[in-house]
């Protein structure tokens, strides 16, 4: 079996928001819709301060919430742990959009654009079909699936890979298949320690925080 | 421990998603309570109408909400596990038989059921929206029910007494309700408390007051009109208060839980990156 997911190194982001913008140019969103974006968080109090930039995203969770509670069947969950939207069956209730626990789902109602009025690339790239309807990340899966036929690995060629991923100036975000114990994720997920947003919700997200390294003594737990 | 910056309030549903909980949950609270209490005449056929009516209009808001209206008939496509779904799909079956039982009253057993069976699927919706803590908690259900079913005994005594109607039976099932209602939103209240941030909580709270107040308010007429020996007009003015009281609570609070009071749960780090030397 496969099971496509990303892994997201926190030591290694700097929270350039390439990926945001890469996303944005290669998907076409809206403005206000980010499909990946990048949460800028401080903890502490001066001078003990920290920060952490943390992607986020839909997390195409193994048990998706958005999924079960969808009334038309328009958000489905492929076999290689993708989560999908028909937009011809989405009727736009916005239902997953309140399930989904990393508020990774976005509706638009109207068309809008960055500049008050529609740019010619922006003419160019509309699709009415996303009007109304749930939109979220997709792991870029049509570069997936179009990478697969054409024989190459996703999440080492770039033809195959995440938009999001390959425009990573830190190489902080990784994807690949956790299912191949060879595959670049697991040999990352193998080294270092990790964890999953939310856990104890129970969905089993497809999206895997490094936050130290495995070996030697490990570090306290967070203040 | 939680990093993340501060839930805030979810912007997928708004006053027309509160409607259909609104409409729907007082629409068939009033159909199973006038059924209960055995409305006769002119004023079960007022009651079938009016809970015909909460319930179209709540379905009416929410087809105004979605996003791609003339293909709602989607909505019927996944009752194996959506709520949305189930609900959909018994609805034009309780429509049709509450319509039925306007003429046929041998129907109105059959409404009452799926009545109920609605509100139970509106009281799963929410509580299938994960992304909302004070949605997901499990006595969100009860509660919902009990609202639901509160505010339509509440219906039922704002108009009962215009008829001369309401056994003392259904005024003690009234103030049964409102003390279940009451219990059950205190019991959900003190266990959302340790799990809601700041804000979010203040929100449950702005909304707990008119609830606590379409609670208790009208249990305490409930008590005075059974305890004290009132000129019947005065019940009767007493009787319609309190039902007004305990659907206004429960129509606030619907509103406000859907409307200001679900924030999700924000993002969060149960460690900090380790960069550099480990702290």
């Amino acid at each position: 079996m496969t099971r496509w997911a990303m892994v997201a190194d926190l030591r290694r982001c700097v929270g350039c928001q390439t990926c945001t913008a890469a996303c944005k140019h290669a998907n076409a969103t809206p403005p206000g819709v980010q499909w990946r974006r990048v949460i800028d968080m401080e903890f502490g109090e001066y001078p003990d301060v920290q920060r952490a930039f943390v992607p986020v995203g839909c997390q195409h969770c193994e048990d998706p919430p958005c999924m079960h509670v969808c009334p038309s069947t328009a958000t489905r969950k492929r076999a290689d742990g993708i989560v999908t939207i028909d937009y011809d069956l989405c009727i736009g209730c916005a239902y997953c959009a309140v399930a989904c626990p990393y508020q990774a789902r976005y509706k638009t109602d109207r068309p809008t654009f960055a500049y008050g009025r529609q740019s010619e690339h922006e003419r160019q790239r509309h699709d009415d079909a996303r009007i109304g309807v749930a939109t979220k990340c997709t792991f870029c899966v049509d570069r997936i699936d179009s990478g697969l036929a054409q024989g190459l690995t996703p999440g080492v060629d770039p033809e195959a890979t995440p938009a999001c991923v390959n425009a990573c100036i830190a190489q902080a975000l990784a994807f690949g298949d956790t299912d191949d114990p060879g595959s670049n994720v697991s040999r990352l997920l193998a080294e270092n320690q990790s964890f999953r947003m939310h856990e104890e919700l129970g969905t089993g997200p497809g999206f895997h925080y490094l936050w130290d390294r495995k070996d030697g003594d490990e570090a306290p737990a967070t203040p | 421990m939680s990093f993340g910056p501060n839930p805030w309030q979810q912007q997928s549903w708004d006053a027309r998603a509160a409607g259909n909980f609104i409409g729907g949950g007082a629409g068939c609270g009033l159909l199973v309570f006038a059924t209960l209490a055995g409305a006769e005449g002119s004023l079960r056929q007022t009651l079938l109408v009016l809970a015909l009516l909460l319930v179209g209009t709540g379905l009416l808001c929410v087809w105004a909400e979605i996003g791609r209206p003339w293909r709602a008939v989607n909505v019927l496509f996944h009752p194996h596990t959506s709520w949305m779904s189930r609900e959909a799909l018994l609805a034009p079956l309780l429509m049709g038989c509450a319509a039925a039982a306007l003429v046929w009253p041998q129907w109105q057993p059959l409404a009452a059921l799926l009545a109920a069976a609605f509100l139970y699927c509106q009281a799963r919706i929410l509580h299938a929206a994960r992304g909302i803590p004070a949605w997901r908690e499990p006595l969100t259900v009860p509660l919902l029910v009990a609202t639901g079913a509160a505010e339509g005994a509440g219906l039922y005594w704002l108009a009962a007494p215009a008829w001369g109607a309401g056994s003392t039976a259904s005024w003690v099932g009234f103030g049964l309700l409102l003390l279940l209602r009451f219990g059950l939103g205190a019991a959900w209240y003190r266990r959302l408390v340790p799990v809601l941030r700041p804000a979010a909580l203040s929100a449950v709270n702005r909304a707990g007051h008119g609830y606590n107040a379409g609670s208790l308010l009208p249990l305490a007429l409930v008590v005075v009109v059974m305890a004290a020996p009132l000129p019947p007009w005065l019940a009767g003015l007493l009787q319609a208060l309190a039902g007004g009281l305990a659907l206004g609570g429960g129509v606030l609070f619907k509103f406000l839980l859907v409307t200001r009071a679900g924030f999700n749960q924000g993002f969060a780090l149960p460690h900090l990156p380790v960069r550099g030397v480990r702290r």
